[in-house]
């Protein structure tokens, strides 16, 4: 691999006095603690949009396409849109993975967990589309190439849209496997933390016996690399192929050479800024801004702008085309799209993705992380657009002006998009508390390189490790001196939230029967004025870091051997 | 720092003069009148024997030509159609030397702005590993101010009716083409010589000041010259994305001025970036042949090849997309231009292909291979003669159609070219030290290992 050494005007990657055990503790804690009440709030709206769209998937296949606003002219609109949006917003997991791994971008790390986490899941949605739309979907696997016994019937092979059929399920296969390739260790790493016999359990099954061996280590780099070689060519192919639907017609604003490279680009720029939308929350609710760093977001923002001003380029491309072309089909249709009945769609779209990301020029806007969240926004909507666009403008004035028309939406149209997009959150939150959010193992490749610690430990000349101190009974010393100087507002947040202790009516219990609380530490408890399993499993993630900054010794140890739960389980034996 | 042997330079040298003197000879005998050149004709017919069914076939297909068309629709009786098929036929005559000098003046000015692209995205993506090659780079872009000016020269000759290359220079031509008539107010030759000067004058800037700060960060004691550099890459990496585009459908996609394409640019770009990735690695490995770059590894020459391999591909993803959607939707005004060139341009088009796609997909596929010098030149050979012949393929079926052969004229523009690029691109690598040395990135472009 490459060298360690890194030029010292590079930023690091990781913020913060972080070693290899804290990156641990920081990525585990939200797959080992419990959902706070924003998570509930949000995965309910989800729940209930996610519920909505499947009533009307639903009522759509049991009465018949006829339900959505297609008419004779408009033929294919918000389906194909929203299909075609999704699957490029799945562009960006990819790229992150696998292109930036070829180009050794070592940013990546911090988010490609993420990311390809949202190209599954928006590949998820982007696939329920062809199918609803097949009308019978129990039927839908017609489109596959398989001996079948009606005759003549067989998969038309001319047709772009069969090739869209295999360039995502291939897709969606190497993006899995190779997501869940990363996960392996860090699965493994939650494995071993694991307390519950049946997270255990769980965990032991998802890493598939990781061990942790060089060999394990080996293979794993050696697979890496070969799936980031197969997917890079399949992140141009899957776009290209999309985008083939319609350039191989020959409808005006649909035949066009330059639409396979700018899909690929609108694709990768619609991806990256979901991919920002999401974790820009993400690092705040999951405490994670160590290492989803506003570097991070700076580099998405430029890549952002610039595949936005390849958008842009294409855009005014198609446009000088058609004009210069010198057919006069060709030029009505853009001339239609800019100024006809749709021109608040065409203006939308520009507005969204040729001019928003501009922005981006400037570094305080680009290092904003509203302003960022706001712009991501901008982009997906943008990126809607632009399908639309492309697809009912050229759709509604077609050859023949007596059946020139409109297209309007109806409920079910609406309903099955806003579903998606509640299927995909639903997806995503559960994603972030089980799943490692973070490629661990990954970040702590590149720690002794990027880390703000080391690099500062080396600026200072220093090493870079540390040797553990000889002789245990000085360094236990050390806790309970810490224990003594307690900050007495901090004991009595503390013993506020869990209760206190009255020795006239309440009776100790023995707290060393929690796992995790040896003699010491039930020493510095009671010393807080804990006494109790009562008190001890009333303690929440918040009790946690105020006892961790109290006792000061083995930070995260409470949260992770769940002592809590098993108080309580202890308190309800007594 | 380097100096210039006196092998290269002599080598240079002769390129240069046998390569005048074969252009000579193409000039001097392209036809002047129609009679000669049905006489050129005959002779090469009688030398083939059933040339003439071949040429019967070909005319066929040659509607996608716009003087042919043009003409075609002026001559509505026999006997006019034969005349102006005899006169269109001495304008390809007369074209071919043109024709030959333009692909070879076109295709070395192409690879040192390919590079010039290539560099600014590494300044401007602050990378790592290729500071080393900084003055290599600087070196091959520095014949952008020789090429284009003969570029340029060749296009103001154009211009002045010196040759039938580009057909919508010619007025009566135009006067008779409604389409041409359309796009008059883009393809004109006013307007046409000012934007090629705009883009000239933008590109030669941006390589000349950024050349300029290279050197000054040398020199100086803190980064400013570096990050104004990176500035103005970022800066310049705009101006390239829209010039380049404009740049080929002036110079390349108005030879065919009714044919229109909106990938076009792209494609050129996928082809100019992956011979100027090709000569950086082949001037690198000649330089490091002779000692000099000490400190870049096989580990360079090893992501060099990667790009070459990549940006193979990538030129290929391209052609395919602008080939197989003209060629499924069988639109009559775009497909013609794949029609002429597979009736009458069968090896080359094909030659291609292989030459740029099967041969680096297969060669430079295993990563062993990519590490070994020779062979990264033997593949850098073969794929710079690939891209030579993409751009033959590009101009030759519009302004010399079926009378295409590879000869003297051809091999002297590329001899002559050659040689005047290797002149060029050595001689500027004597005039400052091979490796930059206040760059803040050249540390871990030493320690590059992968």
């Amino acid at each position: 691999m490459a060298s360690h050494y890194e030029a010292p005007i590079r930023k690091p990657l990781v913020l913060g006095d972080k070693g290899y055990h804290d990156v641990t503790v920081d990525i585990a804690r939200p797959v080992e603690g419990k959902a706070n009440k924003q998570w509930w709030i949000v995965f309910t709206i989800a729940l209930v949009a996610f519920l909505w769209g499947l009533g009307c998937i639903i009522y759509t296949v049991s009465t018949g396409i006829g339900v959505w606003g297609l008419n004779r002219t408009v033929n294919w609109a918000w389906d194909i849109t929203n299909f075609v949006w999704w699957v490029g917003i799945g562009h960006a997991g990819t790229l992150i993975s696998a292109v930036l791994l070829l180009f050794r971008q070592k940013w990546r790390m911090a988010i490609n967990r993420s990311a390809e986490a949202m190209t599954i899941f928006s590949v998820v949605q982007a696939g329920l589309f062809p199918i609803i739309h097949m009308g019978r979907p129990w039927l839908g696997y017609w489109v596959l190439p398989i001996p079948n016994q009606f005759g003549s019937l067989w998969v038309n092979f001319n047709s772009p849209l069969l090739w869209d059929v295999f360039a995502i399920s291939t897709y969606l296969s190497v993006s899995l496997v190779f997501w869940w390739t990363g996960l392996l260790p860090d699965f493994a790493m939650i494995r071993d933390r694991a307390v519950k016999p049946f997270q255990k359990k769980i965990y032991s099954l998802l890493s598939f016996g990781w061990t942790g061996r060089a060999k394990d280590w080996q293979r794993f780099e050696e697979v890496s690399l070969v799936l980031a070689g197969l997917a890079t060519p399949l992140v141009l192919s899957v776009h290209t192929i999309v985008s083939f639907d319609f350039a191989t017609s020959v409808i005006p604003g649909w035949h066009t050479t330059i639409f396979p490279p700018y899909f690929v680009a609108g694709a990768i720029f619609s991806g990256f800024a979901m991919v920002n939308t999401l974790l820009i929350i993400m690092r705040k609710v999951c405490n994670l801004e160590a290492y989803i760093t506003v570097q991070h977001i700076e580099l998405m923002n430029i890549v952002i702008m610039i595949t936005g001003s390849i958008v842009g380029c294409a855009y005014i491309t198609e446009l000088f085309i058609a004009w210069y072309s010198g057919v006069e089909y060709e030029q009505y249709a853009f001339l239609n799209r800019a100024t006809g009945p749709y021109w608040w769609a065409y203006w939308s779209m520009m507005t969204c993705n040729v001019f928003s990301p501009q922005f981006m020029w400037f570094k305080k806007l680009r290092t904003s992380i509203m302003f960022s969240f706001f712009i991501s926004i901008v982009v997906n909507i943008g990126m809607w657009f632009e399908r639309f666009v492309i697809i009912v403008t050229s759709l509604h004035r077609d050859y023949l002006p007596s059946s020139w028309t409109m297209f309007s939406p109806t409920f079910v149209d609406i309903g099955i998009f806003i579903g998606t997009i509640g299927f995909f959150f639903v997806l995503f939150l559960l994603y972030s508390r089980t799943f490692p959010v973070i490629a661990q193992a990954e970040v702590k490749s590149i720690l002794k390189s990027s880390g703000e610690k080391y690099k500062k430990l080396r600026d200072a000349g220093k090493p870079l490790y540390e040797m553990p101190a000889k002789g245990g009974s000085k360094k236990v010393e050390a806790p309970k001196a810490e224990a003594k100087e307690v900050d007495p507002k901090q004991v009595s947040s503390l013993l506020e939230a869990i209760g206190t202790f009255d020795p006239e009516t309440d009776t100790a219990d023995d707290l060393k029967k929690v796992k995790g609380i040896g003699p010491q530490m039930e020493e510095a408890l009671n010393q807080i004025g804990i006494h109790t399993f009562a008190q001890v499993s009333k303690m929440t993630e918040k009790e946690y870091d105020l006892l961790d900054s109290i006792t000061g010794s083995f930070p995260g140890r409470a949260q992770r051997d769940d002592w809590a739960g098993q108080a309580k389980k202890l308190n309800d034996k007594k | 720092m380097y100096t210039f042997s006196n092998r290269l330079k002599i080598g240079s040298f002769i390129a240069m003069g046998l390569g005048v003197i074969f252009l000579a000879i193409g000039f001097l005998s392209a036809p002047s009148t129609v009679e000669e050149a049905k006489a050129i004709v005959a002779a090469h017919d009688d030398g083939h024997g059933g040339g003439h069914g071949q040429e019967a076939v070909s005319h066929g297909g040659d509607q996608g030509h716009g003087e042919s068309a043009a003409h075609g629709a002026e001559a509505s009786h026999d006997e006019g159609h034969d005349a102006s098929h005899d006169e269109h036929l001495l304008h390809q005559l007369q074209n071919k030397p043109w024709a030959a000098l333009y692909v070879a003046a076109f295709f070395f000015f192409m690879i040192a702005l390919g590079v010039l692209a290539f560099y600014a995205i590494q300044r401007a993506a602050q990378a790592g590993w290729s500071p080393l090659l900084f003055r290599v780079m600087e070196g091959i872009t520095s014949y952008l101010v020789p090429g284009g000016i003969v570029v340029f020269v060749i296009l103001v000759l154009s211009v002045m009716h010196m040759n039938h290359m580009f057909v919508w220079m010619d007025a009566d031509v135009v006067a008779h083409d409604e389409l041409l008539q359309g796009k008059a107010g883009y393809l004109n030759p006013t307007f046409f010589l000012v934007r090629a000067a705009i883009f000239l004058g933008g590109w030669i800037f941006y390589r000349e000041y950024s050349r300029k700060l290279s050197l000054a960060q040398d020199e100086s004691d803190d980064d400013s010259n570096f990050i104004k550099n990176f500035r103005w890459s970022a800066g310049f990496l705009v101006f390239y994305l829209v010039t380049e585009s404009m740049m080929s459908w002036d110079w390349i996609m108005s030879l065919d001025p009714h044919w229109f394409s909106t990938l076009f640019g792209w494609y050129v770009f996928a082809s100019m970036f992956v011979s100027g990735i090709t000569v950086i690695a082949m001037v690198t490995i000649y330089l490091k042949s002779k000692g000099y770059l000490e400190q870049v590894n096989n580990s360079h020459i090893h992501d060099l090849a990667k790009f070459m391999f990549g940006i193979s591909i990538f030129w290929t993803y391209l052609w395919f997309a602008q080939f197989m959607l003209i060629w499924y939707a069988n639109i009559p005004e775009e497909v013609t231009y794949y029609v002429a060139r597979f009736q009458d341009f069968k090896l080359p088009f094909f030659a291609m292909l292989a030459m740029n796609f099967v041969f680096p997909l297969l060669v430079l596929m295993n990563s062993d291979y990519k590490r070994v010098n020779w062979f990264v030149i033997m593949a850098g050979i073969v794929v710079l003669a690939g891209h030579y012949l993409d751009i033959f393929n590009m101009v030759m079926p519009a302004t010399v159609g079926d009378q295409w052969y590879i000869g003297l004229p051809e091999i002297g523009g590329i001899l002559f070219f050659g040689g005047l690029f290797v002149y060029w691109v050595f001689n500027t690598l004597t005039k400052a030290p091979l490796q930059p040395k206040r760059n803040p990135f050249i540390e871990e472009s030493r320690h590059f290992h992968y």
